[in-house]
């Protein structure tokens, strides 16, 4: 399936009603999800890693920006500390703890994941519901643009607009990879608006003579929810690789005495072939955190979707 | 159909257009800019008003992009600054285009000969090992970083077991003679079979890589396809009428199953681009992708522009084409005139 039918097919499950009688959607889902190994396995992933964000500073054996070899700097590759008493990883490039730069670069890795998936959310849905709350022209234009930006292949796009900045940091970092998500957003709440413009409740409030506005924010959009949830949970796992890929073609925080996963893995390029261990710990953390949030959010899509039940 | 089709293709004129208006000023903001990447931080004021005199780019930003566009008509699209200074923008462009086709195909010819029989095989022993086995890997395709996964596959089996060479194209002692630009396909028609083998082998690594999510999209799209199709009425039809299960599996499953899996394989071909950019740069290949990554560092701006248009149009036109075909399948499409 392309992105855009997807995306269609995701927001059709708007406003839906669940198959039992007396059961909402949302009821009937969690009754499925809570039985499901896979939605399992992604939740349990998924609480650990934030469990170990939020505890990382207490628990990590050192300070992640402190070189462990106290004075001596690490000036060539070949002096980088290997796993030793005390630091079960070695050191990195800098000769700084690896295992206390994991667990604290778990911070940062988070906050690209959440903020990236916030913007590209509140973006989204800004232009979705304008396009499909009011209709007409501004629909046209809205979806035009929208049609545009998803002409470019997402990473291409996330490398335009992280080359912008003068001076890259983790900010320019989750804007550059918040702007991809944009037009997918846009498009979905636009979907889930047009799904329920003719459905019964939507009909009803009209009937009643509440608001157009009313309609939108008390009855469309709270009933948009579950794709919306759905699509946040992919794109968390999407917007951390992205911006490990950035980080690797340059573009990432150059700044890197607060340690971030997908800068590690971008920076153990040059020392790959010496010392595989500084690619392959950040790349199996991602790995790992990534596969949790898809996980989730397949098994939500599927659970909100009785078509692609299977 | 014929008005269908030429709205789309007027709709690609108008997306081509509005995008090289966007990038051209977009290249201009970026901060540095070709002045800086050529002659560093430290040059004089005098030089570097030369050169930017010479590039032109002291001009307001509209003649500018009004003297790309007269130039463009007639197939000059400038002069490169940086990814190969003093070629033109389109000889980087049609050196380099063959090189990422041709790992491209190679590529998607992987994701196919893998995902779709093991996305049939799931599906027929839905629930089984197989099953489970190959959804857990599709997951797992997507969710590792393509540079990383390069990175392992040329360690271990370039670097370690050196079965594959590490980077480029092709080596450079061979002396192959260049007929198409198409490096396998060269050692082919000049009978130069080493040439043709070395360029293979130099293809691989990078288009299994290159491969993983599109293998994990395909492998997903053709085992839901297939359960999809097993379920409809007109197999059961088939079953009651006494049809052998080989001659239903291959006239009426495969068949219909296809339908979404080969759109779903035109969108993954365009969205391949995106993969290269990480894949090439990690084996030194010389794409289209290696000189994206190469134009953004020194700010190469007839090189960027020429490649990334090139990139949305081809981009656009796939999905055109996947948009035409369901409009060819599904007749209700082209009356509606709606289709996105």
């Amino acid at each position: 399936m392309s992105t855009k039918s997807k995306i269609d097919a995701l927001a059709a499950t708007a406003g839906k009603i669940g198959d039992d009688p007396g059961v909402s959607v949302a009821a009937a889902a969690w009754r499925r999800l809570r039985r499901n190994p896979v939605f399992l396995t992604g939740a349990v992933i998924i609480t650990a890693f934030i469990v170990l964000a939020i505890l990382a500073p207490f628990i990590a054996p050192h300070d992640p920006t402190d070189p462990m070899l106290g004075d001596q700097v690490v000036k060539a590759r070949n002096q980088i500390p290997e796993s030793q008493e005390g630091h079960p990883l070695g050191g990195d490039q800098v000769g700084r703890d690896l295992l206390s730069r994991l667990l604290v670069g778990s911070q940062q890795t988070l906050l690209v994941g959440v903020l990236a998936t916030l913007i590209g959310l509140t973006g989204g849905l800004i232009l979705g519901t304008l396009a499909g709350a009011l209709g007409g022209w501004v629909d046209s234009l809205v979806m035009r643009a929208v049609d545009v930006m998803l002409s470019i292949p997402g990473l291409l796009l996330a490398v335009s607009i992280g080359a912008l900045f003068a001076q890259p940091n983790i900010y320019t970092l989750i804007v550059a990879v918040a702007t991809v998500q944009i037009p997918i957003f846009a498009r979905l709440l636009r979907g889930s608006m047009l799904a329920q413009r003719h459905s019964d409740h939507v009909l009803a409030a009209r009937a009643l003579g509440v608001k157009q506005r009313a309609i939108v924010f008390r009855h469309m959009l709270p009933n948009s929810l579950g794709p919306v949830i759905v699509q946040s949970t992919l794109v968390l796992a999407i917007s951390i690789i992205e911006a490990a890929g950035l980080s690797f073609l340059g573009l990432g925080n150059p700044d890197d005495r607060i340690p971030e996963w997908g800068q590690m893995l971008g920076r153990a390029q040059n020392v790959i072939d010496s010392h595989p261990q500084l690619a392959f710990w950040p790349a199996g953390c991602i790995i790992v955190v990534a596969l949790g949030f898809t996980l989730m959010g397949e098994s939500l899509r599927e659970a909100l979707d009785p078509k692609s039940r299977r | 159909m014929l008005r269908y089709t030429v709205r789309r293709l007027l709709q690609l004129v108008i997306v081509v257009g509005v995008l090289s208006l966007l990038l051209f000023a977009w290249l201009r903001s970026l901060p540095g800019g070709p002045v800086s990447a050529l002659l560093g931080e430290r040059a004089t004021a005098a030089s570097r008003a030369r050169l930017t005199q010479e590039l032109g780019l002291d001009q307001p930003i509209f003649v500018q992009y009004w003297k790309f566009l007269t130039r463009a008509a007639s197939g000059d699209f400038g002069v490169s600054t940086g990814v190969q200074p003093g070629d033109t923008a389109s000889e980087i462009f049609l050196q380099r285009f063959p090189a990422t086709l041709e790992l491209s195909f190679l590529a998607i010819v992987i994701a196919i000969a893998v995902g779709i029989p093991l996305g049939y095989l799931a599906a027929r022993r839905r629930g089984g090992w197989l099953d489970n086995l190959s959804i857990v890997g599709s997951l797992v395709g997507v969710a590792v970083p393509v540079f990383f996964l390069a990175f392992v596959l040329k360690q271990v089996l370039a670097v370690d077991l050196g079965w594959f060479p590490t980077a480029g194209r092709q080596e450079g002692g061979l002396d192959a003679t260049r007929v198409t630009g198409f490096f396998v396909l060269d050692g082919v028609l000049t009978q130069e079979w080493d040439a043709a083998w070395d360029a293979i082998r130099h293809l691989i690594l990078p288009a299994i890589a290159l491969s993983s999510i599109p293998f994990s999209v395909i492998f997903r799209i053709t085992r839901a396809a297939v359960l999809d199709v097993l379920d409809e009425d007109f197999i059961r039809t088939a079953e009651s009428k006494g049809l052998t299960t080989p001659v239903i599996r291959r006239r009426h499953v495969l068949r219909n199953a296809m339908l979404p899996v080969v759109t779903t394989i035109g969108l993954q071909t365009g969205a391949l681009l995106a993969g290269a950019v990480l894949t090439e740069k990690v084996f030194a290949f010389p794409g289209i992708g290696q000189a994206l990554a190469l134009g953004f560092e020194r700010r190469d701006y007839p090189v960027l522009l020429l490649l990334i248009l090139c990139a949305a149009g081809v981009f656009v036109l796939i999905n055109m084409l996947v948009d035409l075909s369901y409009a060819l399948i599904d007749p209700r499409i082209r009356t509606a005139g709606g289709a996105r």
